[in-house]
């Protein structure tokens, strides 16, 4: 059997294309090249960017919760000029009621884990060597959902208990001790405690692993001289975007002061926000010149094509279907082109995330393709070709099958 | 010659007017009011010399544009007013064309351009269309050539293709607009012949143009046009 299993508009605009083939091959070249530098562009950057953010909260809580801020208002004598806002040296405080407001964060929506946290600064002593760090009391069920510890441990586990402590890799070889080793820890304060070394925990940033040091909640409590207190809470968020809004929501909910990691981190977001718009500036210039392109063939095909277009209205085709086999073209174009430009996206990745690698041998990027960009880049693809055909086709549809014909 | 007559009309054409470029400086009146009807069946040639307005008229008949005035019947069905959506499915149900030039779809083989008015209709070819179209083009003696491309076949292979294709879905009534004009002697009688074969057998009306007296005096009737209006010697109906 012979009989082509198409229906007309398919048949003719697949016969159309297959006919054009310099033509249709160019553009689906093109359409291909524009497809895989907008999938590949978009996959490289939301990568790197999410890499970036990842090193940056992968020590650092979305939201924090601070007591507010002690400051003098001074008024002027100058009754025009505004307050003078000084801030005033801050002595460690504790966050008034914070077990209400633990239970306010805990029932904000999009916020994934709350952890009460005790911290000041201290001296780490252990023969002659004094180093300066950070005392952190924790509860480490709470606190292993704000920073990923439980990844970072080289050695123990991250629990404490009594009078144990969790210290990073830097301090353990400043210090000269390891898991099983005593410390002497002395607060700002003058209180002062032995302690017993149970893990060490690399997360992958010097000074950290050098200033910080964990225990109890409890110890570092009495040790700071903040009983029954802690110095701030640790929230982590499900949407690291949506940060600044439950900040925001928490800060009016409680009177403290509430940070989010993108105020603190401002200055990074907006140099994300910068290659953002670039790549969404560079996606628009190719979409425009994948259309143009699609559409100039599509321009040129309806000329050349002027003759079958009468034809085919002579054989009683109504002008909507010229216009759908036009149409049809433009999509068939954006459909084809978007597999293959898929396709071509994910070859570069392949290639690139062999050729460049971090330092120590690790890929930059992954080289998975993320099915939503490829999607989303087919479906633009897609839409590009059937708004670009949409000229053509309006041109195809209004032609005069009489002067075809008498051509 | 009067087989066909008592038979209700296929066209009827009242006053029928066409100008070009109306309500611009060269507007020109091609055809002045056409007075003429074609009964169903009938074997009709369309003569008289060149811009007379013979292909205009054609494309009248054949809906492929509108009359400026007077009025026009296919198939028992006024036309005046239709829209194009309209006027596509009466071409399709009972128009079959075939043009001087052929007009084969370069992109299609012989088979597939016999199926296509039958694609249209139908939106996808079905078993039957494609038995029909094998049939067809074994009656124009072409069964060897169906899977040719319209390019690869001779100008009287491919007139044989555009009959063949012109009668897929039998239409009541098939235009020829100088079927044979490009073709010698001994083909355009072929052709003809082959025109002659199926209007006799399947009772398709036909309106022949043609420069050629010895064809045009083989048909049923001949209709002149000079200068766009009926010549004294036409009749407006069939010779009863
Ligand atoms: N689209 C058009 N615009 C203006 N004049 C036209 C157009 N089509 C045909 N004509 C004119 O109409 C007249 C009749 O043409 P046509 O019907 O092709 O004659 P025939 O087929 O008898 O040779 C000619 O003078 C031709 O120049
Ligand atoms: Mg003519």
């Amino acid at each position: 059997m012979a009989r082509p299993r198409l229906p007309f508009e398919f048949l003719v605009a697949l016969r159309f294309l297959r006919e054009g083939r310099m033509q249709t091959a160019l553009i689906l070249l093109g359409v291909t090249g524009g497809v895989a530098v907008i999938v590949f562009l978009s996959q490289l950057i939301a990568q790197l960017q999410s890499t970036i953010i990842d090193r940056v909260l992968g020590s650092q809580a979305h939201v924090v919760v601070r007591p507010l801020e002690e400051v003098n208002l001074r008024a002027r004598s100058d009754p025009a000029s505004t307050a003078v806002i000084e801030p005033r040296a801050q002595r460690l405080r504790s966050i008034d009621q914070w077990e209400a407001i633990v239970k306010l964060a805990e029932d904000q929506p999009g916020v994934v884990a709350v952890s009460p946290v005790v911290s000041g600064p201290a001296f780490a002593l252990r023969g002659r060597a004094s180093k300066s760090v950070a005392l952190l009391g924790v509860e480490p069920d709470r606190y292993r959902r704000i920073v990923k510890m439980d990844t970072y441990m080289v050695r123990g586990k991250f629990q404490v208990e009594g009078t144990n402590a969790i210290i990073g890799t830097e301090l353990a070889k400043d210090l000269g001790v390891t898991v099983g080793d005593k410390v002497f820890l002395r607060a700002a304060g003058g209180r002062d405690e032995l302690l017993q070394v149970t893990g060490l925990f690399d997360i992958g940033n010097k000074d950290l692993n050098r200033r910080w040091v964990f225990t109890t909640m409890k110890l570092a409590q009495s040790l700071l001289d903040l009983p029954g207190g802690v110095s701030n809470i640790d929230i982590t968020v499900t949407d690291i975007f949506d940060a600044s809004e439950v900040a925001a929501r928490l800060q009016a909910g409680s009177g403290m002061t509430v940070d989010s990691w993108m105020t603190t981190n401002s200055q990074l977001l907006a140099a994300l926000r910068n290659q953002s718009v670039s790549n969404n500036l560079i996606r628009s210039f190719v979409i425009i010149i994948v259309a143009l392109g699609i559409s100039s063939v599509l321009v040129v095909s309806v000329v050349q094509k002027q003759k079958e277009i009468g034809i085919l209205r002579a054989m009683g085709t109504s002008s909507n279907r010229i216009m759908g086999v036009f149409l049809l073209q433009g999509a068939l174009v954006g459909f084809v082109g978007a597999l293959s430009g898929v396709g071509l996206a994910w070859a570069l990745l392949q290639i690139f995330s062999t050729i460049y690698r971090t330092g120590d041998g690790a890929p930059i990027f992954e080289p998975q393709l993320d099915t939503g960009i490829a999607l989303s880049a087919a479906g633009i693809a897609l839409a590009v070709g059937v708004l670009a055909a949409l000229i053509p086709a309006r041109r195809a549809a209004k032609m005069d099958p009489v002067q075809a014909i008498r051509a | 010659m009067t087989d066909a007559a008592g038979k209700p009309a296929i066209i009827s054409m009242r006053g029928l007017r066409k100008s070009y470029g109306v309500g611009t400086p060269v507007e020109t009146e091609v055809l002045h009011g056409i007075d003429a009807d074609l009964a169903e069946g009938e074997f009709c040639a369309l003569i008289g010399p060149s811009g007379s307005g013979k292909s205009t008229l054609l494309n009248l008949i054949g809906l492929l544009e509108p009359p400026t005035a007077g009025e026009l019947s296919v198939a028992g069905q006024s036309t005046t007013g239709l829209n194009e959506q309209a006027l596509t499915v009466l071409r399709g149900r009972h128009i079959g064309f075939v043009f001087q030039f052929h007009h084969l779809l370069p992109a299609f083989t012989a088979l597939e351009n016999v199926m296509m008015p039958a694609i249209i209709a139908h939106g996808v070819a079905t078993a039957e269309d494609e038995a029909v179209a094998h049939d067809l083009l074994a009656r124009v003696g072409l069964s060897s050539h169906e899977y040719k491309k319209a390019g690869q076949l001779s100008g009287g292979q491919q007139q044989r293709v555009a009959i063949a294709r012109a009668l897929s879905l039998s239409p009541r009534l098939i235009l020829a607009d100088e079927p044979t004009g490009n073709l010698d002697t001994h083909t355009a009688d072929d052709i003809f012949a082959l025109l002659r074969e199926f209007n006799r057998e399947r009772g398709s009306a036909c309106l022949i143009v043609t420069h050629d007296p010895r064809l045009a005096a083989r048909c049923d009737r001949r209709i002149e046009l000079v200068d766009g209006r009926l010549a004294a010697s036409t009749s407006v109906a069939e010779p009863a």
